[in-house]
C-alpha cells in the first residue's frame, strides 16, 4: 500500500507485575483512516493507547507513531497527536475557551493562533453558546465535544479517541461520532477509536482491529473479518416462506452447497451456504406452490463476528 | 524559561490568585502578626520614654521579635503560621489534578512531565514571596506610624533578610506539601500527615529531646559541654529549630552566637550587638541548610513523579 504508516506497533508487550495487559500486539494504522479498536472493558485498549503516547512505557517491543519512537521521544509525538480519555478532566472554574487556550499555548501556538484556532473549532464541534461558560454548567455531551476541540487544538495528524461515547445519549452519539467523520475528512487527520461498543465501531470505522485480553485477534475491514470468520459459510439468505412447510424446508436442505436451514419465527428461514444460492431457493420455493414474501442476503456485521470471537476466547 | 513551564506557572498564579483558600491564610497570617506588632508597640511606647538612652534601642527590631500581654510575637507567629501556609497552598497541588482529571490531559501534551510539578512550586513560591514582602513593607510603615522615627538601615536590612530567610524555609514546606499530593491521592489524607508533621516539629521534637537527651545543669562543664552539642545537634534535625535561630540571631543583634559560650570566652567581650554581616555569617549555615533540605524533597518529588503511574483513577 502506497499510504503512509501512521501508527505502528511491533511486538508491543506490557505486563503489570504477573498479568499480562498488552501481549506481542502487532498493528499498522495507515495516514487518514479511522481505525477502530474493539474489545471489551479490561481488554488492554487504554494501556495500549498510553503507549502510544508515550505515558507508558512498554514491557517489549516498539511503539511508532509518524516513525517517531514513541518511548524514547514522547514530547515529539504528543506534538502531533491529540488525545481524548474516556472521561476528560477540565479546569471547571474556566471556561471552554479559556481551557483551549491552555492546551493551544501550552502546544506553542502564537496568541493569535490561540484566538483563531479556539474560534474555528468551537464553532466546528457547535459550542459557540457554551464557548464562555465555565465548564462545570457543562453536560456530559458537550464536555466530550469540548474534549474532542481540546485534541484539535494542536493541529494534530492523529488523534485517539478512547471509548468517547461513554456517558452519553444515543442521539448524542449519533452527532458526536458523524463529528468525527467529518472532521477526520476535512481536517484529514487519522483517527484511533477506542470501544466496546461495536455499533460505533461500525458505522465509522474503516478498519477495526478486535483486541480481547490483551491479544489482538483479526483486524480487517468488516468484510473482510466475515469472510475471514464465515469462511466456511460465507453466504446467507433470510427469507420469509408462506406457507411454510416442511416440504420447502427439506427441498432447501437438499439444494448442493446448503450447509444450514433454521426457521427463525413462524415464517421466515435463514440459509447459510458455501455458495450463492439464491437463484435456486427461489425457484425451489415457487416450484413447490408458496409464495416468496421476501429474499434478501445475509451481510454478517460485528455483532456475529464479534460473539464468534468470545466464543473462541471463552 | 521552558515554554511548557513557563504557560503552566501563569495558569498556577492565577489559580493562587483566584482561591478562597490562599486568601484566607493569607488573611491569617496578616491578621496575627499585626495584631501582635500593635500589642508590643503600645508596650514599647509605655517603656522606652524611661530607658536612660532611648536613641540606642532598636525599637523596632524589639518590636517584631518580642511580644506583650501575653501575645507572642510578631516573628513567632510568622514562624508559627508559616509552614501552614507553605502546606495549605501545595498539599492538593497534584492530586487535585490527578481527582479532576486534568493531568492526563496536561501530560498528553509535549510538555516535559517535571514541568508540572515544578509550576506548582514556583508559582506557591512566587506568592508567598510577594506576600511576605507586602506583609513586611506594611510593618515598617506601621512601625513609623506608631512611633514616630523611621526604622535605622540595618534594622530594615536584618527585618527583610528575616523574611527572605522565612520564604526560603516556607519553600520547604511546600515541597513537603508537593511530595504529599504526589504521595497520596486523598487530599484530606495528605493534609492531615502535613500538619501531624508540623505539629510533631512544633512541638514534640524539642519534648522528644529534652527527655531522651537532656543537658544536667549539675554535671562537670565538659560533660555538660558534650551533652550540650548532642543536645542542639538533634534538636537541628528539626527545619522549625533552623529557623527559630535564624530568626533569633536576625533580630536580635545582640546575639552573639547560636552555641554554648563559656565564661572564659566571654571575658573581655564588649556587650554590643553584632553587626548586621556577622549577624548573617552566622545564620549562613542554617540558610544553606534549609536550601538543601528543599532540594532533596524536591528530587524525591520529582523522582517519585517521573515513575508514577499517572493513569491510575483507583
Amino acid at each position: 500500500m502506497a499510504r503512509e504508516e501512521a501508527v505502528v506497533l511491533e511486538h508491543l508487550t506490557k505486563t503489570f507485575g504477573e498479568t499480562r495487559a498488552v501481549e506481542d500486539l502487532n498493528l499498522t494504522v495507515y495516514e487518514g483512516e479511522i481505525f477502530g479498536l474493539l474489545g471489551p472493558n479490561g481488554a488492554g485498549k487504554t494501556t495500549t493507547i498510553l503507549m502510544l503516547l508515550g505515558l507508558v512505557e512498554p514491557t517489549e517491543g516498539r511503539v511508532l507513531v509518524f516513525g517517531i519512537d514513541a518511548t524514547r521521544n514522547p514530547r515529539e509525538v504528543k506534538r502531533v497527536v491529540g488525545y481524548l480519555p474516556d472521561d476528560v478532566g477540565f479546569y471547571e472554574d474556566l471556561t471552554g475557551r479559556e481551557n483551549l487556550r491552555l492546551t493551544g499555548r501550552l502546544n506553542g501556538l502564537s496568541e493569535a493562533e490561540v484566538e483563531a484556532t479556539a474560534e474555528r473549532l468551537l464553532a466546528r464541534v457547535g459550542l459557540e453558546e457554551a464557548a464562555d461558560l465555565p465548564v462545570k454548567a457543562y453536560s456530559r455531551g458537550i464536555r466530550q465535544r469540548l474534549g474532542l476541540a481540546d485534541t484539535l487544538m494542536k493541529k494534530p495528524r492523529l488523534i485517539v479517541l478512547d471509548e468517547p461515547t461513554l456517558g452519553i445519549d444515543p442521539e448524542g452519539v449519533r452527532e458526536f461520532l458523524h463529528l468525527i467523520r467529518t472532521l477526520s475528512q476535512e481536517e484529514g487527520v487519522t483517527v484511533l477509536l477506542s470501544s466496546h461498543h461495536l455499533h460505533q465501531v461500525q458505522a465509522i470505522c474503516d478498519r477495526v482491529g478486535i483486541f480481547v485480553r490483551g491479544r489482538l485477534l483479526a483486524v480487517g475491514t468488516i468484510d473482510e473479518l466475515s469472510r475471514q470468520l464465515f469462511s466456511q459459510e460465507p453466504y446467507a439468505l433470510r427469507l420469509t416462506v408462506r406457507p411454510l412447510t416442511e416440504d420447502v424446508r427439506q427441498a432447501l436442505a437438499r439444494i448442493p452447497g446448503v450447509t444450514r436451514v433454521e426457521p427463525q419465527g413462524s415464517d421466515e428461514l435463514f440459509v447459510a451456504a458455501a455458495r450463492d444460492v439464491a437463484a435456486e431457493v427461489a425457484r425451489e420455493v415457487v416450484g413447490r406452490g408458496a409464495a416468496l414474501a421476501r429474499l434478501e442476503p445475509v451481510r454478517y456485521g460485528l455483532d456475529e463476528i464479534y460473539h464468534r470471537f468470545f466464543e473462541g476466547v471463552a | 524559561m521552558d515554554r511548557g513551564l513557563a504557560v503552566l506557572y501563569r495558569k498556577e498564579l492565577a489559580d493562587h490568585i483566584h482561591s478562597l483558600r490562599s486568601l484566607v491564610l493569607a488573611a491569617l497570617v496578616a491578621l496575627t502578626s499585626l495584631a501582635s506588632l500593635f500589642t508590643a508597640a503600645q508596650a514599647l511606647r509605655a517603656v522606652v520614654p524611661t530607658a536612660k538612652d532611648p536613641s540606642a534601642i532598636s525599637v523596632f527590631l524589639i518590636a517584631v521579635s518580642s511580644g506583650a500581654n501575653n501575645l507572642p510575637s510578631l516573628a513567632s507567629f510568622v514562624g508559627f503560621l508559616a509552614p501552614l501556609l507553605g502546606l495549605g497552598m501545595s498539599f492538593d497541588a497534584i492530586s487535585s489534578e490527578r481527582n479532576r482529571r486534568t493531568l492526563l490531559r496536561l501530560l498528553a501534551q509535549p510538555i516535559y512531565r517535571d514541568d508540572v510539578i515544578l509550576a506548582k512550586w514556583l508559582a506557591a513560591l512566587t506568592v508567598v514571596g510577594v506576600f511576605f514582602f507586602a506583609l513586611g513593607v506594611l510593618v515598617v510603615g506601621l512601625a513609623i506610624f506608631f512611633f514616630g522615627v523611621p526604622p535605622e538601615g540595618e534594622e530594615l536590612l536584618r527585618f527583610f533578610t528575616y523574611l527572605a530567610a522565612t520564604v526560603v524555609y516556607v519553600a520547604v514546606w511546600i515541597s513537603f506539601g508537593v511530595l504529599l499530593s504526589l504521595l497520596f491521592r486523598q487530599p484530606s489524607t495528605s493534609i492531615l500527615i502535613g500538619l501531624a508533621a508540623w505539629l510533631y516539629f512544633v512541638l514534640f521534637h524539642p519534648l522528644l529531646v529534652n527527655l531522651f537527651v537532656p543537658v544536667d545543669e549539675g554535671a562537670p562543664p565538659n560533660v555538660q559541654l558534650r551533652q550540650f552539642a548532642w543536645h542542639q545537634g538533634l534538636l537541628r534535625l528539626s527545619p522549625v529549630e533552623l529557623y527559630q535561630e535564624i530568626a533569633t540571631a536576625l533580630l536580635t543583634p545582640e546575639v552573639r552566637t547560636l552555641g554554648p559560650l563559656t565564661l572564659g570566652q566571654l571575658v573581655g567581650a564588649v556587650p554590643t550587638p553584632l553587626p548586621y554581616s556577622q549577624s548573617l555569617i552566622l545564620v549562613l549555615p542554617h540558610v544553606v541548610v534549609l536550601f538543601a533540605l528543599d532540594a532533596v524533597l524536591f528530587a524525591l518529588s520529582f523522582a517519585y513523579f517521573m515513575r508514577q503511574d499517572i493513569t491510575g483513577r483507583e
